[in-house]
């Protein structure tokens, strides 16, 4: 699976070179191939962290916790792609760098909310874990007040229906679309498991270390 | 039920006995509210008048900022003696204890609130006064919301490390919609031509969003404070 992410990131450039340009935005509409699949998996993340965190919070299972801990990394990680790449496509459509725009203050709240996670994390001491589920949950609740309350000051976002109507419009682009999408959510799986296996592995060298003080 | 509310009433008295031997959270919360109203009419008076709409936000800032710092008292002073570990040991519904916590910051942030909106009336020109229930229910309703998630929150970081710097950080950004919904209403009630269809729009988010975090943290309340 790693393998086929490399592949795919390696080969997504070509692909996004070879798409057509767009007629009134030229160069720019290309971070759309980066853009839109970094908000997509981002909200993924969100979702798996606050899910994963109530699971914990109710039933107690480690691996949950562990989950938790991997999403919200990654839905930070994603958040700043996201950011940083919408930026470049605003400065050209809208004339300016940053909106208060619905969707941007959302996604900037979310962002803050999952970094305040993993501060919490890392400075909490111990407890800390609980405690973050608590966070994450609320956070994961939270997205549709944040949405419908920044929502009502006007919205200048692209509506999310330039997605499903790309395939009859625009065949060229919608190819490179899939193909960055696909790219995004095999790295997020990978880079998921891959977070997972080394919290256990360091809850498990933990445990070692006790035992041999112990012992 | 019965004894759920008779539980939540004695904590509550507790902690408002406490505080009436003290004012210590009343007198240092109010202080801080009243400068925080100083501070932000410096940024947003030009000639003598305030830029528009700066009142109601100059209202929520101090609310939520001086909400913050009686939030982290709370569930600091059971920290004492152990005083924290007695009161989840009782042999009581630990939600009962919550919301007793719950109520007892509502009062105090009450008291803050009357004080700040009355100054917010008189130095901003804000006919505060004039749409009392609006914004009555508009504060109060606000006010659920951030108490609701901050005690919660207060007491989740009351075992944890650099709990004062934490509870701001992971306050805010959670309350983020309720802060908007408060300023937002109190705007549309407050301008030179009151749009109430839209302050309407706004007090039902409010509801809705208490709706849910109380309902939240009423439920998180057990796993999290269990050890």
């Amino acid at each position: 699976m790693l393998l086929i992410g490399l592949v795919m990131f390696a080969l997504a450039p070509l692909q996004i070179a070879g798409a057509p340009y767009e007629s009134t935005m030229g160069l720019i509409q290309k971070v759309f191939y980066f853009h839109v699949p970094g908000w997509i998996v981002m909200f993924l993340a969100v979702f798996v962290a606050g899910i994963s965190s109530a699971v914990y919070l109710f039933r107690q299972k480690p691996l949950a916790d562990r989950l938790a801990v991997a999403a919200a990394e990654l839905a930070v990680i994603f958040g700043i792609i996201g950011l940083t790449t919408g930026p470049f496509w605003a400065r050209k459509a809208w004339g300016v760098w940053w909106q208060w725009d619905a969707r941007l203050t959302m996604a900037l709240i979310l962002e803050m909310i999952f970094c305040a996670y993993l501060l919490l994390r890392r400075y909490g001491g111990p407890g800390s874990d609980k405690l973050a589920a608590g966070l994450a949950l609320f956070g994961m609740a939270n997205v549709p007040f944040v949405y419908i309350s920044v929502n009502v000051w006007r919205t200048i976002h692209p509506s999310t229906s330039v997605v499903p109507q790309l395939a009859a419009s625009a065949p060229g682009m919608f190819g490179p679309f899939v193909w960055c999408m696909v790219a995004f959510l095999v790295l997020f799986v990978v880079m998921l498991v891959a977070r997972v296996r080394l919290e256990a592995q360091r809850a498990e060298a933990e445990r070692l270390y006790l035992v041999l003080e112990e012992g | 039920m019965n004894s759920f509310l008779r539980v939540a009433w004695l904590v509550m008295r507790k902690d408002l006995r406490v505080e009436s031997r003290s004012w210590e959270m009343m007198s240092t919360t109010l202080f801080f509210a009243v400068s925080c109203v100083l501070v932000f009419s410096f940024a947003f008076v030009r000639e003598g008048r305030a830029i528009e709409g700066a009142a109601a936000g100059i209202l929520w800032i101090a609310v939520a900022f001086s909400g913050t710092l009686s939030l982290g008292p709370t569930f600091e002073r059971e920290r004492y003696h152990d005083a924290l570990r007695g009161l989840l040991l009782a042999p009581v519904e630990r939600a009962a204890v919550f919301v007793g916590k719950l109520f007892g910051v509502l009062l105090l942030m009450s008291i803050v609130e009357v004080v700040v909106a009355v100054l917010v009336a008189l130095l901003f020109q804000a006919p505060i006064i004039q749409y009392f229930w609006w914004i009555s229910a508009l504060l109060i309703l606000g006010n659920l919301g951030f108490a609701s998630v901050g005690t919660l929150f207060a007491a989740m970081l009351a075992r944890t490390r650099s709990r004062a710097v934490l509870l701001p950080i992971l306050l805010y950004p959670i309350t983020m919609p309720a802060l908007i919904a408060g300023v937002m209403g109190t705007v549309a009630v407050i301008q030179i031509e009151p749009n109430f269809e839209l302050a309407r729009f706004w007090l039902a988010l409010l509801l809705f969003f208490d709706a849910i975090f109380l309902t939240l943290a009423l439920w998180t309340f057990e796993p999290v404070m269990t050890e």
